[in-house]
């Protein structure tokens, strides 16, 4: 039974060290935001809470009309938007929609927020 | 290299070094300012001219479509944010239109009926509804008196960065509150109908009393629609 228990630990950290390497792990390809632009907080604190800092502000911005506060989904759209699709989250390795694939979590932002920045949203205008 | 781009650089370069670990002067640069948000001493408001509106012109209306991302051609389930109301008294045969949009209610009935709170009235007395909280019941739509509501029933794509809308939520005027929060005054209806030669559409603050349409409606007045409901409504009419 110890026996057992090692062989499974080494195995654990096997596997460990090889995600660490990024060999065996897929991982999601993330897209890098217009050059020359900075993030309004640290990549580390973006990946795992930009949704409580969009959620958190948009109750400001709806009710309050408190508008172009830090935590904007504009802002992020504005610099992460894709060179190729002009969106961040039309193709699947967009910015948002490469992330919100591998974790297998919906994305609903974009059935009513734009998913483009200003300009290429108002090229194309077929909305009802 | 100019004196003007040698001078860009030089700021750039030095926007560039660090002030502290980690913060940087264009991180400061760049750290938002968020706007105040609305304010509750004002009261924005409408003051139509019905005199003024001239047959067959819906300037409004496609402006309206334009700034907020509507359907350019409406079919019968598009969503409507003015509509064009044709009225005609019987005895004197005089006949008229005026624009009928979300009269912005100081009592709103589709605030009472919300089940979710979703529908609500700001500050500064524009009636919204926040998407993120609104079910799609209609409850708003079947109390409202002005039939100002409308539900969007088609996916949509492509909407405008500053108006957010889709499928399964009801939506209505919002009195263009994204100009207003950028502290423009004017909303895009009165604005076109303006630029048409009519100036039948004055929006303003009806708190302020040196304001144009505060002075207008204090002078020659303005009637509610549906006066015996007492909504205290924020868009007036003249000449009805």
């Amino acid at each position: 039974m110890r026996w057992l228990a090692a062989a499974f630990v080494a195995l654990v950290a096997a596997s460990a060290v090889a995600a660490d390497d990024g060999g065996r792990t897929p991982k999601p390809v993330i897209a890098k935001a217009k050059p020359g632009t900075q993030c309004v907080e640290p990549p580390e604190a973006m990946r795992r809470l930009h949704m409580s800092f969009l959620k958190h502000q948009r109750d400001d911005t709806v009710h309050g009309g408190i508008r172009g506060a830090k935590h904007s989904l504009k802002g992020c759209v504005d610099c992460h938007a894709s060179a190729e699709t002009g969106s961040v989250a039309k193709a699947p390795g967009d910015f948002c929609s490469s992330c919100h694939q591998y974790a297998a979590v919906k994305i609903d932002c974009f059935e009513c927020h734009a998913s483009k920045p200003e300009k290429l949203a108002q090229k194309g205008g077929n909305s009802k | 290299m100019s004196r003007r781009g040698f001078l860009g650089v030089a700021a750039a370069a030095l926007g560039g070094v660090m002030l502290a670990p980690g913060i940087r002067l264009i991180e400061v640069a760049q750290a938002a300012t968020p706007s105040t948000g609305a304010n509750p001493a004002v009261r924005w408001g409408l003051l139509i001219d019905v005199n003024q509106c001239a047959e067959g012109c819906n300037a409004c209306v496609q402006a309206c479509n334009a700034e907020n991302g509507l359907d350019p051609t409406p079919t019968r389930t598009s969503a409507q944010w003015i509509r064009i109301v044709q009225v005609k008294e019987t005895k004197t045969t005089r006949a008229a239109q005026l624009p009928v949009m979300c009269q912005h209610c100081a009592e709103p009935p589709c605030v009472d009926v919300c089940p979710t709170g979703a529908s609500f009235k700001r500050a500064d007395g524009i009636v919204l509804v926040d998407r993120h909280s609104c079910i799609g019941c209609r409850y708003c739509m079947m109390a409202c008196p002005y039939k100002a509501r409308s539900f969007v029933h088609e996916p949509l794509s492509d909407q405008k960065p500053d108006v957010p809308r889709g499928k399964g939520c009801v939506e209505s005027c919002t009195l263009c509150v994204h100009r207003i929060d950028r502290g423009e005054r004017v909303t895009a209806c009165a604005e076109a109908c303006a630029k048409a030669g009519h100036h039948a559409i004055l929006f303003g603050d009806l708190n302020d009393p040196d304001s144009e349409i505060a002075k207008r409606v204090r002078e020659i007045g303005g009637t509610a629609l549906r006066a015996d409901l007492k909504l205290r409504t924020a868009v007036r009419y003249q000449g009805i």
